[in-house]
Formats: C-alpha cells, structure tokens, sequence
C-alpha cells in the first residue's frame, strides 16, 4: 500500500492529534495575528462610536459558559467602547447560565472603567422562554423585569426613570450562541422595529448574513475573527486577537488536510484507472 | 370520546390564536398572554417528570455492571448539585453550588462543545473531496471562506470581498430557498393539526 | 404557532419614525436647555408649525395617537433656524402640559403612544387608555433653545382596532393556502392517484431497522433540542411511531434519550402506541425512552456515551439541532452506525450531510408523515404546498423583475406593517 492509499484511509485519530497540536502552539509559541477588518463590523463599532454621552445601549448576553470563549471576547469589546464612550448601557440574558457571564463581564469592566451599577449600567437579569421575554420587553421592560438582577426596583434607579422599552434605547447588540438572534430579529425588530446587530459563533455567520443585507439587523460580529477586528478598533487588545493566532493554525491544518485528502483521491483514482479496476 | 376531546381543544386554540394575530384589540391581547403564560406552567409542571425519569432510568442502571459506574456518576453529580443549590444564598459568589458550577459544570461544557473542532476536521477531510463537478465547487467554495481566517496580506483583502459575495449571494439564495420551502411545510403542518389530520404529536397517528 | 421562519416583516414606517426620532434626542440632546425666552435682542424666534392633526394611530388595541403637522415656514427655508419640533401634552384642554417628545426638522409625523396599564405598584400617569382624549400642542425650538410660539391646542381621542391591516398580506396567504389545501384533500379523497417522487432518507427507514435487526443491535434515536410544539419535533413523533412499529415486529430495542420532560411524555406515548397497534404491548419498556438533561452539552456527552458504549446499528436523528448536529453525527460515524438525519435548522444542515448516510432537508423532514402513511389526505397537503410554491417563485421572478424597472406595486403588496 502506497503512502497515497494510506492516506486515504487514515485513522482519524491522527487527525484530532494535529488539530490538538495545533492549538497547543500558539501558548508555547505566541505570535501576533494581524487582521483585516471587515465592513460589517466596522459599521457596529461606528454606530456605537457616534452614540453621544449618556445615550442607552441595550445588550443581550445571550450565551452559555459552553461558548463564552467565543462571545466573551467581543461582548468585552463592545461594553469597553460602551463604558468608555460614558454610554448608559442595560443588560439582559436569556441563556439560563447567562446571569454568570454579565456578572463576569461587568464587575471586571465596570471597576476598571469606574462605572457604578444603577447608575451608569443595569442587569435586569434572566428570564427564560426568550421569545416571550423580548415581547413583554417591548411593552416596557418593567412587565418582565419590575426588579433587577439583584432585586432592585427598577423604577428606584435614577437612570431608567425614563426608560420605558426598546424605543428609549438608541440600539440592541445581542451576543448570542443560539437561537436566540432569531427571536431578537423575528419579535424584537419584527414587532417594536429598533436597530439590532448580533454577535455570534463562526459556525452561525452564514445563517445570519442575510439579516443584514434585509437590514433587519445592521451589524455581525462573526465569531472569534470579528471579535479580533472588533478589539483592533477600540483599540483594546483581548482574548480575541491572541485566539485569532489558534484559528489560523487550525484552519491552516484543516486546509492542509483537505488538500491531501484530495491529492490522495485522485492519485489513488489514477492508479486504479491505469489497473484497470474500480470507478 | 377520549380521542375527540383533545382534537376539538387543539383545533378551537388554534383558530382562536390565529385570528388573535390580526386582532389588536386589548382583549385579544389578554388571550396571547394567558395562552403564553400557559406554555411556561406546563413546562415547569413537567419538569418533575422528567427529574423522576432520569433517576428512575439510572438506579434501574446500576445493576448492569457496564453502566453501573457512569449512573453512579450522574446520580452523585445530581445529588451533589440539589443539595448544595436547595437554600437562596447557594447562588452568591463563593457558595459550594457555585464553585461546582464553575469549576465543574462550565470547563465541562466547553470541552464537549471544543470537540466541533476536532470533528469538522476529519468531517471536513472525509467531505471535501472533488468527486464531480458540484463537489468541486463545494470544495473551492469551502477554500475561500476558510481562507479568510488566514492572513495573506493583499489577498485577504480580495479574499473578504470573494466571501462577502459567497455568503450574500449564492449563500443566501440557497438558504431563503429552503427556508420558504421550510415556511410552507410548517404552515400546512400547522393547518394540518389545527383540522386534526396530524396526530402524531399526542402519541398516535 | 410558533414562527420562526416566516415574513419578519418590512422596516416600513415604524423604522423611519424611530430612525427620526433617534436622530430627533440627538439632536436635543446638543441643544441648550436653558429654555432662554426670545427676547427683543437676541437672534429671532422660529414661526410654530401650522395645521395640527391628530388621528387615531391605526391596527392598535387604542393606546395611541398620531399628531400631523405642516412644518414651520422657518423650516427649511424663510429663517431656516428651526432646529426640532418639541410636543406637548395634557389630558384637559387647560393643561398642565408635559412634553411627549422631540422630532427633528423637516418631519411632519410623530406617534404617541403608552401601552403599559397602571398597577397599584406601578403607577403610570402617562398611561393612554383605549377611548381616551389628549390635548397636544407644539413648539418649533432652535438650536440655541430659542421657542417660537405655541400652536393652538388640538385634541384627540383612542380608538380600539378591531383589525390589524398592515398583516393583511398574512390574512390573505394564510387564507388562499388553505382552501387550496382543503380542495386538494377533497380531491384526494375522491381517489384521485397523486405521485410524489422518492425520498431516499424515508426508503432507507426500513432498511436501517432490518439491519438493526440482523445485527442483534439497539436502534438510537435523537428528537433533538426542540420542544414538543416545534415542526420538526413533531415529524420526528411521527417517524419515530414507524421506527417503533418495525422494531416491535422485530424484537429491537429502540433507546430514545430526550431532553425535554414534555417531549419524553409524549415519546413515550408514541412508542407504546405503536407497539399496542402492532399487537404487541408486552415488549414495550418505558425505561428505553428517558429523559437525560436540558443543557445542550450535557446532553451531548450523554447520548455520545450511549453511542460508544451500546454501539447501535442505525442512528436517527429527527428534529431541532444546534452545535450538537456534527458532535453527535461523527460520534455516530465512528461507532460504525448507519446514521438518518433530518432537521429544519439550515445550519446545521451541512453537518448532517457531510457526516450521516441519508438527510432530510427542512420541508422533506415535514413531509415524513405524508410520506410514511400514503393517506391521499396527506399527499394532498403536499400538493398544495407544491402549488403555492410555484405560486411564490411566480412572484419572486415577477418582483425581481418589477423592482427592477422601478415598479414597487408588488413589494407593496407582500409587504407586512407590524
């Protein structure tokens, strides 16, 4: 059996050990990963770069620790832009371990950035079944959250006195590793029409691109390569850029593959046309 | 009559939530909102259904010696979980519930979820190949998209612009394609259940 | 019905009026609110915006009004110093009048509304009522915060909607696929033969519980993430009860882990039915079909146990899928199964492919209960579905075509206001 043939039939063990190394390399060998930034990221970190002072941003955590490597890094990115632009930012989750995640996020930004809770940032915090969530958000985020996270009245807090829905926020920027970008597109914009843009998993990007060229939402930050543009930006170095350098080496192993897989195809093919057997 | 009472109760909500979508009235309102807060009770009420399957299945498990170590795993992780999660104050910082929670339950979750890693590589490996024309152009396609992950100077650049177009075109039609033939087959399901020809969802054809 | 799919609807007039009135804080939120009263000295005052209406604001359960106005002449031209327009108002005609909102030049268009009903905790004075008056009047404001005069008070009163008309389009679809989908089953019921062509993924059903079957190995099938009111849950019930059915012939056991207690509940209904219609109830073990998890992941590390550990002979996997799709397919692949999938999830549609034997794509997973039954009622829906289809690749050309020339009476025509 040639080389070519053994190929064909490679244990797919080796396989998940080069991609295992592959990602092992970069946190032996660190390296920085330039990137290119892409329009519809770019146009997100715009709008929120034209927001002035004290306007309302409304993020939705929507993920799960199983996709935090993924979101964390451009949620981090955006609620850095947010905090720093002095922006009032309110914050939801509809992931059942989401209330974790913003806990994260906002203890750690918002004692760096000097931010107090209630009064520059709220979390509303979780409530499952998120389609439903989102329509009785619509009406005033009040019906579905009277208090906050922490049991705060809402209404106690100086800086949603005058908040009541999605039309008092100048936009909605969902991280989400599920579904949930659906029901934000379909019973958010569907139904209360504010500006939405998603950040979401590599893998859902392409499901999600036609939302943009529809205008139902106006901005993707597509996976762990948008988080990276997302930070080169703001000017924030995250985990998104030093992830981005684990990304081009699996993919380069991934395409290295595909290219011996067909290699071996069709040389193996030849072989055999040439002996006359098989297809 | 056993038969017909939940036929009649499924067809009557469902023309009554029908016409409730073209109503706008405040009464109309009432019943989209009564009608949702029904979902959630029956979904909490069932929860105990399921807790009482799980736990059934596995002490039932446990005397098979091939299963017997991974039940014993499940229904200590449960216990542990339960009890140290029954009082309100579990869910402050610091609490045993939420150290398991994090240092347990979350790297767990995101290894089985980074194992996509592994499987779209010999996924990938196996699929990819040029086996017809079509299969071709899946295999360049798929080259391009994934190429833009990678830096290649003024070529990304050109790359980004490729995929853009792959993604907002051919992507796209494809996909609204299926989706409103998706559209369709949900809409004659739905009339399907509402008229009571599609029983399958009450556990009979 | 849940609708995840369907028209989400068009960005029509509700976004131009958020757009504007975003645009419209902005602007406000530049001005000076030091409220400086023209005075003889200073730089002009604008001219008020004339020829107040107010109109009932249309397809609502009368919680708002819409104010019309024509715009100051110092808008756009003759002083040109209008910078926002701010609105006032009162429930009585003498006031007091609080401001409802601030729009930007050159509109002539703002909706007031408050829906949400006042509790005793939450009190809402602003709240509007279904058959309510307001009294409105407005001020043109300049940049530097300088009023002009005000409009004469006009009032208006809320009027419940009995109809949505910006869904008609919905109405109108909805009811068209219908009664053609009630003639094709009346026809259908009148013997008339209607081919469908060969599902590949539903011939090999029963080839894959034969094979389950000579092997001596349990069959394994996965109903996905999806509760039990989504499509594709429910066409995986019915796959499910065929699957069922056979095995209970055969003797194999069929081993369904599922995730949500509703969809076990009715799983396991399904499957005694099945193996009560076949004649044989003695077989039927509910302990084969149990619930595991709600969490995706968990779930995952669950079923891929059983996979490598009972090694089953055919995998199906009929229902909602998320990341999972791929983990379990090659989990699957590598167990040596014979795999079936089938989903409406367009994502993760690529996966299944490329790592199962046979998939059903989105509306053929829908179409399984045709399909397996041949009941002519069933085949009729399919028709219907097939028909409308030509409908709407009918309009989507001829959209194409008419957007093209510069023609927007089709769009206008599908188009959804919500």
């Amino acid at each position: 059996m040639s080389f070519l043939e053994k190929m064909m039939l490679i244990d797919r063990r080796w396989i998940y050990l080069s991609i295992g190394l592959a990602v092992i390399i970069p946190v032996v060998v660190q390296f920085e990963v330039p990137v290119s930034v892409s329009p519809e990221v770019k146009k997100i970190y715009d709008f929120v770069e034209n927001l002035n002072a004290g306007d309302y941003l409304f993020i939705a955590v929507d993920y799960d620790p199983s996709s935090m490597a993924e979101l964390n890094p451009m949620a981090e990115a955006v609620l850095n832009q947010a905090f720093a632009k002095d922006l009032k930012v309110i914050i939801v989750t509809l992931a059942q371990f989401g209330p974790g995640m913003v806990e994260d996020l906002t203890t750690r930004l918002a004692a760096a950035h000097h931010r107090v809770r209630g009064e520059d940032y709220v979390f509303l915090g979780y409530r499952p079944y998120p389609a439903i969530t989102i329509m009785l958000m619509g009406i005033n985020f009040r019906v579905p959250f009277p208090v906050d996270h922490y049991s705060v009245p809402l209404d106690s807090m100086p800086m949603m006195r005058d908040i009541r829905n999605f039309a008092d926020v100048k936009a909605v920027i969902d991280f989400t590793a599920g579904n949930t970008a659906d029901f934000w597109i379909t019973y958010g914009v569907g139904r209360f029409d504010f500006p939405l843009a998603i950040g979401i998993t590599g893998v859902m990007a392409a499901d999600y691109y036609q939302y943009l060229q529809s205008g139902q939402i106006f901005g993707i930050i597509p996976g762990v390569k948008g988080a990276a543009e997302y930070e080169q930006l703001v000017g924030f170095p995250g985990k998104g850029k030093e992830q981005m350098a684990y990304q081009v080496i699996a993919h380069s192993v991934i395409i290295a593959f595909i290219l011996i897989s067909n290699i071996a195809y069709f040389a193996t093919r030849k072989q055999k046309q040439q002996l006359g057997g098989g297809r | 009559m056993k038969r017909e009472i939940p036929i009649i109760i499924v067809g009557v909500t469902g023309v009554v939530m029908f016409f409730q979508y073209f109503i706008p009235t405040g009464w109309s309102e009432f019943i989209f909102t009564y009608g949702q807060d029904w979902v959630m009770v029956i979904g909490i009420l069932s929860l105990p259904l399921g807790i009482w399957s799980l736990v059934k299945a596995n002490v039932l498990k446990l005397k098979d010696p091939k299963e017997r170590f991974y039940s014993a795993v499940l229904l200590a992780g449960f216990l542990a979980m339960v009890l140290t999660g029954l009082k309100r104050e579990s869910f402050e910082a610091g609490s045993v519930f939420m150290k398991l929670f994090n240092t347990i339950l979350i790297p767990i979750q995101a290894t089985v979820f980074s194992l996509l890693a592994f499987f779209i590589a010999s996924a990938a490996y196996r699929a990819f190949r040029a086996r017809s024309v079509l299969a071709t152009v899946l295999l360049i396609t798929a080259f391009l998209v994934m190429l833009r992950f990678i830096p290649l100077g003024p070529i990304s650049t050109a790359n980004l612009g490729a995929v853009a177009w792959i993604l907002s075109v051919p992507n796209m039609a494809a996909k609204r394609a299926i989706m409103m033939g998706i559209g369709l087959g949900a809409a004659a399901t739905a009339i399907k259940i509402i008229l009571g020809i599609e029983r399958t969802y009450m556990g009979r054809d | 019905m849940k609708n995840r799919h369907g028209f989400s609807g068009a960005i029509g007039i509700p976004a131009v009026f958020f757009g504007l009135l975003f645009f419209g804080s902005a602007l406000w939120a530049q001005v000076p609110q030091s409220s400086a009263a023209a005075d003889s000295t200073g730089p002009p005052a604008p001219q008020p915006p004339a020829n107040v209406r107010i109109a009932d604001k249309p397809n609502d359960a009368g919680h708002g009004l819409i104010i019309r106005w024509d715009l100051s002449p110092d808008d756009g031209s003759g002083l040109n110093n209008v910078s926002v327009y701010e609105i006032s108002r009162s429930a009585s005609p003498d006031g007091p009048f609080i401001s409802r909102g601030i729009i930007a030049r050159g509109n002539k268009e703002y909706v007031d509304s408050d829906n949400l009903a006042p509790t005793q905790e939450r009190p809402n004075p602003n709240y509007m009522p279904a058959g309510s008056t307001w009294y409105y009047k407005l001020t043109a404001v300049t940049e530097d915060g300088i009023r002009s005069a005000e409009t004469a008070v006009v009032s208006g009163t809320t009027v419940e909607n009995l109809f949505h008309f910006g869904k008609l389009p919905v109405l109108v679809g909805a009811i068209l696929f219908t009664i053609m989908l009630m003639y094709l089953i009346i026809h259908a019921k009148r013997g008339k033969k209607l081919y469908v062509r060969p599902l590949a993924g539903i011939n090999a059903v029963d080839d894959a519980i034969g094979r389950a079957t000579e092997m001596g190995k349990p069959i394994l099938y996965i109903l996905g993430l999806g509760t039990a009111g989504d499509i594709a849950t429910i066409a995986g019930f019915t796959i499910l009860s065929r699957v069922a059915k056979r095995t209970a012939e055969y003797q194999t056991r069929v081993l369904v882990p599922v995730n949500d207690p509703v969809v076990l509940a009715v799983a396991q209904e399904t499957v005694r039915t099945a193996y009560l219609e076949v004649g044989r109830p003695d077989q039927y073990n509910p302990d084969n079909i149990y619930y595991v998890t709600s969490m995706q992941f968990p779930y995952v590390a669950a079923v891929n146990g059983i996979m490598l550990r009972e090694r089953p002979a055919t995998n199906f996997y009929m229902g909602v899928f998320h990341a999972e799709a791929l983990i379990l397919a090659e989990t699957g692949n590598i167990a040596g199964s014979i795999q079936i999938s089938g989903t409406d999830q367009i994502a993760q549609l690529p996966f299944f492919v490329a790592a199962t034997d046979y998939t059903l794509i989105g509306e053929e997973l829908y179409a399984a209960s045709a399909y397996l039954s041949q009941e002519p009622v069933q085949l009729g829906t399919l028709k219907a579905q097939d028909y409308t289809k030509a409908i709407v690749m009918l309009f989507v050309i001829l959209g194409a075509i008419a957007i093209t020339a510069g023609w927007p009476f089709l769009r206008n025509l599908v188009t959804i206001n919500l």
